[in-house]
């Protein structure tokens, strides 16, 4: 699709948010969490590209969602804790990205997951310090100096939550098409190739993985921002599952599929709660499945199939 | 002219199997040489100590006067090695234009995060490399979708896109149609002379060796049995009996 196309398709969905959120004000909150998780998909789809999926994203969101909770109590400006929780995430996401990256596949997936497990174990049992299961409330936030509260601060972080996956959206985008992003997508094809070409796989998905720690981190300190409260369950590796499972229901073909797919997610979650409350997670279940059958590019393929068609 | 690759006294055993066993060749600066031998006699495991893919247990390797052996291949590509492989490696999810334009911004040195790949200076000099190749036609054909001969192509215009000074090629030919075979090999051998680069090539094709090689190393269970110029070493009885005697006479092609 070209790059016009998309970045209407982008602003007409920004556009709707808005919309949404002005005509049913209780879903606001669903569809700040819904970008939140988006970004963080967004790094997931980064890795996917190399062909490798972590299974321990997680591990960003919550710190970054920490780094905030705790933040607060020294600097409350959402202005400064969002990027410095973002910033945190990508920086420990190079240490970890350094051992990481030199593995594939199911060993890259698994280190993840054990690395986001240990973070979830610190956050449960350093009681003194995390509360553990209980987590932590926010402290009073401000935006550009001025108290968030109440339907302000709904608006703001939803708004800030938009200009983030925009932003982000954007440069992914630039980035996907750049020597960079094909070597990127080389190393699922033909890794070894890279090598002979002078250029080192490791460093390239280093630069992947760093980056989707960031995004993961952005996308932890919205959900912070949102929930005002954080929990060691934003680590536990069901919510990197979430994050894995929303990129392939939303499609790894662009950058606007995990959004579409972070929405759908969200809205099928809290319908299907509401329909069939103690079977929420099947429909969810039945959903991918049919994706995976019927539509393996996700619905972004669904949409990029019809407008080829068209 | 002066000695580009310089081995000597390589040694390297895979358990028992004596892949090198005391290599001892000097490649010279413009000059194209063949490999040729049976199955298993090492003729791979020199390309592939050469450009840093396998760890000599002994001896040492020269380019341009200049110690190779441990480096990475990364390195060894980064001083003006480059090769192409038995079984194409390419990225088989890109277009060929893709596929060489990415060979040409890897060689420019750090990979762009903002740069469209595309961009007019890389597809440019992808685009004349390909047509250099005769390949124009299948420029936006996926690299998956290719056949085997054109695959070989592409595989060695990306090593080629990264203007080596030696390129390394393990045997071009296998796989391309017999019907096509000579005028590939012609195409190759025009863009590589015009392009001033040395190159070693592993080939089983007895007319291909002889017509485009300037000299030919005959390899034997790790060792250099025989080395000169293609008339001498084509009509060397030895030679014939053990190499060229497992191509069936009438001059059908020896398999990959």
């Amino acid at each position: 699709m070209s790059r016009r196309a998309e970045t209407l398709l982008a602003l007409a969905g920004a556009a709707l948010v808005l919309g949404l959120a002005y005509a049913v004000p209780w879903l606001r909150f669903v569809l700040t969490i819904a970008l939140a998780k988006g970004l963080a998909v967004l790094g997931i789809l980064l890795l996917l590209r190399a062909g490798q999926v972590s299974f321990g994203h997680a591990l960003y969101l919550a710190l970054a969602a920490y780094a905030v909770a705790f933040g607060t109590a020294v600097v409350p400006e959402a202005l400064l804790l969002v990027p410095a929780a973002g910033l945190l995430a990508g920086l420990v996401g190079l240490v970890i990205g350094l051992f990481v990256v030199r593995y594939r596949e199911i060993f890259f997936g698994m280190l993840n997951l054990a690395l986001s497990m240990v973070f979830y174990s610190v956050l449960e049992k350093f009681y003194a310090i995390t509360h553990g299961a209980d987590g932590i409330r926010l402290g009073p936030v401000t935006f550009l100096g001025l108290p968030l509260a109440g339907e302000t601060a709904e608006w703001t972080v939803l708004g800030l939550a938009l200009v983030l996956v925009l932003g982000f959206g954007a440069l992914l985008r630039v980035a996907l098409a750049s020597p960079w992003g094909e070597a990127l997508a080389g190393i699922k094809t033909r890794e070894t190739r890279l090598d002979f070409m002078g250029v080192s796989p490791k460093r390239v998905l280093l630069i992947a993985y760093v980056a989707s720690a960031g995004m993961a981190g952005c996308g932890g300190a919205l959900i912070a921002l949102t929930t005002r409260h954080v929990t060691p369950a934003l680590a536990y590796w069901t919510t990197s599952g979430e994050l894995v499972f929303i990129a392939i229901l939303g499609g790894a073909g662009s950058v606007l599929g995990p959004f579409l797919g972070a929405a759908a997610y969200e809205l099928t979650r809290v319908y299907a709660a509401a329909l069939v409350a103690n079977a929420w997670q099947a429909v969810l279940g039945i959903v991918l499945l049919c994706v995976i059958v019927f539509a393996p590019g996700g619905l972004w393929g669904l949409i990029a199939r019809r407008r080829r068609a068209a | 002219m002066s000695v580009l690759l310089s081995a000597r006294d390589l040694r390297l055993a895979f358990g028992g199997l004596k892949a090198a066993d005391g290599i001892d060749l000097d490649v010279e600066g413009g000059e194209f040489l063949a490999i040729i031998g049976p199955n298993g006699a090492g003729k791979t495991t020199f390309i592939n100590m050469t450009t840093g893919y396998l760890k000599p247990q002994g001896g040492s390797i020269r380019f341009d006067g200049q110690p190779i052996l441990g480096l990475s291949p990364r390195r060894i590509v980064a001083l003006g090695i480059a090769r192409s492989f038995q079984l194409p490696q390419l990225f088989t999810e890109h277009t060929v234009l893709q596929n060489v334009a990415l060979a040409v911004a890897a060689r420019e040195g750090r990979l762009s995060l903002v740069a469209p790949l595309l961009r007019r200076a890389f597809r440019d000099e992808a685009e004349e490399l390909i047509g250099r190749f005769g390949l124009s036609g299948v420029a936006q054909a996926r690299a998956d979708a290719l056949n085997e001969g054109t695959r070989k192509l592409v595989d060695i215009a990306m090593a080629v896109a990264l203007r080596p000074r030696l390129i390394m090629m393990d045997e071009p030919t296998s796989g391309v149609a017999a019907s096509e075979k000579m005028a590939i090999v012609e195409t190759l051998v025009r863009v590589l002379r015009g392009a001033g680069v040395t190159a070693v090539f592993v080939e089983h094709d007895m007319d291909v060796v002889g017509r485009f090689a300037d000299r030919v190393a005959v390899w034997g269970q790790g060792r250099i049995a025989a080395l000169g110029p293609p008339r001498e070493i084509l009509n060397d009885p030895e030679v014939q009996r053990t190499v060229i005697g497992i191509v069936p006479a009438g001059g059908v092609h020896a398999p990959a």
